[in-house]
């Protein structure tokens, strides 16, 4: 079982360097070699889930075993997190380069689009494994380095821009985690998280640490486009073909942004108070400020990609809260509850955004329009894509019986227990104005006069299947409030967080 | 492009034969001295960097070149993955691992794999920054002709 790890690395990374030699050569290589690729990882994980991951795996690169305790080698480790996040990259990526095989005819280059995709994978799946900090550095950078190009893909004067944009605060966001990176080194002399974490919990927490974890907060922050350091998303989430957007929004804040925050500040670090503070605080802007902003806007995709900002902020508030009751020593069951609503939340966020941003492309694909304004009476000459996007928004605003209004329940029900009535408050708020902003979004593109004077026709096969396979996921993962499911799935990658000090126990066996 | 003065071509043509053998004893010595595959392959990059930008070359020509390194690019990532593949399918079953024999410390074919790695990582460097070049000079040229 435990030989199997490293694939999930291996198999993207072999498959973005095939494609240029043989993409060349055979027609459709590129497009059958990625999906098959990633339906094999996607089963495969299913399989770990299901099949009995009881015990956390560990796997050493390079199979160096410990010196006197001291790991060395390059860890991966996939216990319940990891393996959460690990279905979200590969289920979204494998939908998403479904939905690619008929929409990327519009771009030239289709070899490199591919192979830049399952790039950003490899990297994204490294990074959700992997058990070393520097290691981490390296597969974010091919991650985000993947994912500049992809956002330029279109070469005209927009998308250049904003892939600049997305590169300038990128590279200052990736420098803050190395100079962090650097600095953790200094103190403890190791980069195994395991390692880093016995050492720190023998010192007092001092000021150089805060530093070092406010630089981290700052600089993943960046990366998951929390409310400062937003600037870059609206663009670079808009400006992509829409299966990068759906990848952006849906896979890549959360697990180079998320993913790495709750693993560092729940495994590693030693939980204080003022540090969930400002995680908890970061996260309600994000999810006021966010919404407010979606709420103006006509370009189709700039409203979606602002919503997945506050969306966002209801994860890192629910994961907050847990933090905040963990270190108060409040009531653990309501901590547990917080965070699994955070966890359950990003998977969901990954599913109805992925189909959200995939719509958003359907329609560009036929009309060649983003803009609100210019759309309208879609419904009758696109039955799919208009139900599909239907479910989706019911399931972002939150009504029931779709899996987003579980999962905010289970938030603010959390909250209520916590005593944290303002964070309620706020989060029921936000929830009306998405909705509001989502009835915007369907009365503008489906509902009104059509203003379209050609014949418009529904989008080709692998498009409509992807988005129909999404919607069901909308609808599936509401299972997941049922104890049964939610013990397979859930409940492992919350006592990772909850059990904060096993993570280390298990990686060096003390 | 056009090339520049025979003064120029002759003295590209005679450094760039050293700047090469340089780059290589980089190259294979990274297990042993400071260097290693990243800087040796940029060093083989520039010698082919000196002898395109002395002589010149035609667009067409460019972009045959341009497809030869890419394609080397991806062939020796693909051998560094065999290679590192190969340890986790025979021997202890691991991810890189270094199943050939370790030598003595200090001589030249030592160390297992890594010179191997190596070697494999400087073509890819090289193969690496020559596309780059080439895309931006194959960039300018078009500008220039239209």
């Amino acid at each position: 079982m435990s030989s199997l790890v490293p694939l999930y690395v291996i198999l993207p990374l072999a498959s973005a360097f095939l494609i240029p030699v043989f993409g060349r050569l055979v027609k459709g290589f590129q497009k059958a070699l990625l999906t098959l690729v990633l339906l094999f990882l996607t089963i495969l994980t299913f399989h770990l889930i299901f099949g009995g991951l009881k015990e956390p795996v560990t796997y050493q690169v390079g199979g160096w075993s410990p010196v006197e305790g001291i790991p060395i080698a390059i860890y991966l480790v996939l216990d319940g997190l990891s393996a959460f996040t690990l279905l979200i990259v590969n289920l979204i990526g494998l939908l998403a380069t479904f939905f690619a095989i008929s929409y990327i005819k519009r771009y030239t280059a289709q070899n490199n689009f591919f192979a830049l995709l399952s790039l950003m994978i490899a990297g994204m799946n490294g990074v959700v494994l992997t058990g070393d900090m520097f290691n981490m550095y390296v597969f974010l950078e091919i991650a985000v380095i993947a994912s500049y190009a992809l956002v330029a893909f279109g070469i005209e004067k927009t998308e250049l821009e904003a892939s600049f944009k997305y590169q300038v605060l990128g590279g200052i966001a990736s420098l803050l985690i190395l100079l962090a990176i650097g600095m953790l080194y200094w103190k403890t002399g190791t980069l195994n998280l395991a390692d880093i974490s016995g050492i720190l919990k023998e010192e007092p927490p001092d000021l150089f640490l805060t530093f070092t974890q406010i630089l981290l907060i700052s600089g993943f922050g960046m990366k998951a486009a929390m409310i400062p350091f937003h600037a870059w998303l609206p663009d670079a989430h808009s400006s992509a073909p829409a299966p990068i957007s759906a990848m952006l929004s849906g896979v890549l804040i959360k697990a180079v942004g998320i993913y790495a925050l709750l693993r560092l500040f729940f495994n590693m670090f030693a939980l204080t108070y003022e540090i969930s503070l400002v995680i908890t605080v970061i996260g309600a802007l994000s999810m006021v400020i966010g919404v407010f902003l979606a709420i103006g806007q006509w370009d189709l995709k700039r409203l979606l990609a602002y919503h997945s900002i506050s969306q966002m902020g209801y994860v890192v508030i629910a994961v907050g809260m847990g933090m905040i009751l963990m270190v108060q020593g409040g009531d653990r069951s309501v901590a547990a509850l917080a965070i699994a609503g955070g966890l359950f939340h990003m998977i969901n966020h990954a599913v109805f955004k992925g189909l959200l941003f995939l719509n958003a492309g359907a329609i560009e694909y036929v009309t060649g329009t983003r803009n609100l304004k210019m759309m309208g009476g879609l419904f009758k000459s696109l039955p799919v894509t208009s139900t599909t996007s239907l479910g989706a928004s019911l399931s972002i605003s939150g009504i029931p019986p779709f899996n987003g209004f579980f999962s905010k329940l289970i938030i603010i029900v959390a909250a209520i227990k916590g005593e944290f009535y303002l964070l309620a408050i706020l989060a029921v708020l936000v929830s009306i104005v998405t909705l509001a902003s989502f009835m915007k979004f369907q009365r503008y593109a489906f509902f009104n006069k059509s203003t379209f004077s050609k014949k418009i026709r529904e989008v080709p096969f692998a498009m409509s299947l992807s988005m129909v396979v999404l919607v069901v996921l909308c609808l599936a993962l509401s299972l997941l409030i049922f104890p049964g499911v939610r013990e397979v799935m859930l409940t492992p990658a919350v006592d990772v967080l909850m059990e904060t000090s096993n993570y280390a126990t298990i990686i060096t066996g003390m | 492009m056009k090339g520049l003065t025979p003064i120029v071509k002759k003295v590209a043509q005679l450094m760039s034969g050293i700047i090469c053998i340089y780059g290589i004893y980089i190259v294979v010595h990274g297990h042993l001295t400071p260097g290693g595959a990243f800087a040796g392959g940029i060093i083989l990059a520039g010698a082919f960097i000196l002898l395109i930008l002395a002589f010149g070359s035609e667009v067409v020509k460019l972009r045959k070149e341009e497809t030869g390194s890419s394609v080397t690019e991806s062939l020796s990532i693909l051998a560094t993955l065999i290679l590192a593949t190969a340890g986790l399918l025979i021997g202890s079953k691991v991810f890189f691992n270094d199943y050939l024999p370790k030598g003595t410390v200090g001589e030249l074919v030592s160390a297992g794999a890594v010179p191997l790695y190596n070697i494999l990582i400087g073509i890819e460097v090289a193969a690496a920054i020559i596309t780059i070049f080439l895309a931006l000079i194959i960039f300018k040229e078009e500008e220039e002709q239209r």
